[in-house]
């Protein structure tokens, strides 16, 4: 790992049309990045150099037919959540160990249009539950910035592959922080945009009226350039929502004066570490530096977020998760009695210890005598911490605060523990509930010289807004071009 | 908040998952502590709300009532454990 140079995409993209550089050399370059850091951090699960190498012929054909885009030739490095034709999306488990998508996700096909070449795919919590990499069937994720500290998850291994400059970018999903918080742990930038912005057809599914999936990348503007890529209808998802596109780069060079920030005081109480307050109210007093005010706001209700969740995102997933069964694709059990225990031992092997848990509290909080009680209650307090925000929102443009109360800590240490873990998304969940945007960007560094994010929660649809917020402090601040040592 | 045995059971029944005696306690403690995360949402006087099912509020489309998907089957079931003659096998559920 001695190559710690950090292109950003819109680096490569200008050397490629300047034609410094070939996506085939480009490829090839990342590549070997790949194999020679990869061992360490286990970050990508699938590489296929042959499969890489014609993609980057196609997008060096396109350039030579004149057809390039922004985006076309530049490397990325996709979650294993997403189906895409010649990879596996095993979904950082045991059950799709052999699976090979029939079809692309719409975010592929999105990214394939716009020319983005594919590194490989990268580790995940499995389907997406859990906030370390540790559930991965695959093995856990190593942190570029500490090798024996978690990268965060469930996008882990998107946010450890660009952070240690193996890919300039990544696609992720987030359904309670699973981009922001890897975003934050890993001191990359990302964002989860509105939901139902970006396409969930062939995203496996976890929560379905949570999950939203985002590109990584180390800035706001490479953010704001692949979301161009990822954002748009897509018929084939029913929550796709029907807008006409925009241009995400427009506001990068908008001034911050005027700027109105709401600083939520729910989020500064007990739980927040030192090092964590003090990167943010830095980057808030930046912020102020350039133009923006600050205000106190109150998100009442933000504490039953993650109770919330914990009824709503299980109960989701354990519908979406009935799926595998060992009839239609996935692992089945060598041995059964019967269909039925077919079914019990196709599932009892092929889900880790996780996943079985959320997928039996949903069970539970879907049952008969449970349903009002946890799952409609769930969903009403929903409604009270969307409507905290839809309030909040009258008295600011933009709230920041942080994305996680600790900076990224060790591997193993809330294996045990696994209410701990979900406490660690206190800040981040209340933003899937609500459905709004959320991103997290490098602000500082705290324990043990770990990076600290800075979240920024935007109203529906104000994504612009968020990135060009965020591309500000970046023109202002450092923070996101510190590379690991190593 | 803590289950019973025959209640962890039941929920591992209905979601289709065996669980083997050795896993019941450790199962049924895992369970009580995410139950005991969740009991906090009693505290919250939700009268007249309106549960909230979705993020955006979602109109159902409707599409034209036209044939636009071709057919997939065999790259469909090429991912499946069991297929024959264009099945998918399963074991014999009647006698």
């Amino acid at each position: 790992m001695s190559d710690r140079t950090m292109d950003t995409v819109k680096q490569l993209s200008a050397r490629l049309a300047a034609g410094e550089v070939s996506a085939v050399e480009l490829a090839q370059d990342y590549l070997a990045k790949i194999q020679a850091a990869n061992p360490a951090l286990n970050a990508f699960v699938e590489l296929n150099e042959a499969q890489t190498l014609i993609e980057a012929r196609a997008a060096d054909a396109l350039r030579a037919e004149g057809r390039a885009g922004p985006l076309t030739g530049v490397p990325i490095a996709h979650k294993d959540i997403f189906c895409q034709t010649g990879w596996h999306a095993r979904c950082g488990s045991k059950m799709l160990e052999n699976f090979a998508a029939p079809y692309d996700a719409g975010l592929i096909e999105r990214a394939r249009a716009a020319g983005l070449v594919t590194l490989g795919r990268t580790n995940m919590d499995e389907f997406a539950m859990g906030s370390t990499n540790e559930s991965s069937h695959y093995g856990v994720v190593h942190n570029p910035w500490q090798l024996d500290a978690v990268p965060g998850g469930s996008s882990g291994g998107s946010a450890a592959a660009v952070a240690a400059g193996i890919a300039p970018a990544a696609s992720g999903t987030d359904t309670g922080g699973s981009i922001r918080q890897p975003a934050a742990f890993c001191g990359i930038t990302g964002i989860k945009p509105t939901y139902g912005i970006v396409s969930r057809w062939g995203m496996i599914a976890y929560a379905s009226s949570l999950d939203q999936g985002g590109p990584m990348a180390h800035t706001a503007e490479d953010c704001a350039l692949l979301l161009n890529a990822f954002a748009g209808f897509d018929t084939r998802d029913a929550t796709s929502l029907e807008r006409a596109p925009e241009d995400y780069t427009r506001a990068l060079d908008a001034p911050l004066a005027g700027l109105r920030i709401g600083v939520p005081k729910e989020f500064f109480g007990e739980g927040m570490s030192d090092d964590v307050r003090a990167a943010v109210e830095a980057a808030l007093a930046t912020f102020r530096t350039l133009g923006a005010s600050t205000v106190e706001i109150s998100l009442p209700r933000s504490g039953y977020a993650v109770p919330a969740y914990y009824v709503i995102a299980p109960a989701e997933a354990s519908s979406n998760l009935n799926r595998f069964d060992g009839v239609r694709y996935g692992y089945r059990a060598p041995e059964y009695r019967d269909l039925n225990d077919m079914y019990a031992k196709t599932r009892a092997q092929g889900f880790g210890e996780e996943v079985k848990r959320r997928i039996l509290i949903g069970t539970y909080v879907l049952s008969h005598g449970y349903y009002d009680a946890y799952y409609l209650q769930a969903q009403r307090v929903r409604r009270l911490i969307a409507d905290d925000y839809r309030a909040a929102f009258r008295d600011c443009d933009l709230i920041l605060g942080p994305t996680t109360p600790t900076v990224a800590y060790g591997i193993g240490d809330k294996a045990d523990d696994p209410l701990s873990m979900y406490l660690g998304d206190i800040y981040t969940t209340s933003v899937n509930l609500a459905g709004l945007p959320g991103m997290s960007i490098p602000c500082g560094f705290g324990a043990g010289g770990l990076p600290v994010g800075l979240q920024i929660v935007g109203n529906y649809f104000d994504e612009a807004r968020m990135l060009g917020a965020a591309h500000r402090f970046q023109q202002a601040t450092d923070w996101h071009l510190r590379t690991p040592p190593g | 908040m803590s289950l019973t045995d025959q209640q962890v059971r039941h929920i591992a029944k209905l979601a289709r998952i065996e669980l083997a005696d050795g896993q019941l306690e450790r199962t049924r403690d895992a369970l009580g502590s995410m139950l005991g995360l969740i009991e906090q949402l009693q505290a919250i006087d939700t009268t007249g709300v309106e549960p909230m099912a979705h993020a955006t509020d979602l109109v159902l489309r409707l599409r034209d009532d036209a044939i636009s998907e071709t057919d997939h089957r065999s790259a469909y079931q090429a991912v499946a454990p069991a297929v024959e003659n264009g099945l998918y096998l399963v074991p014999r559920v009647i006698e």
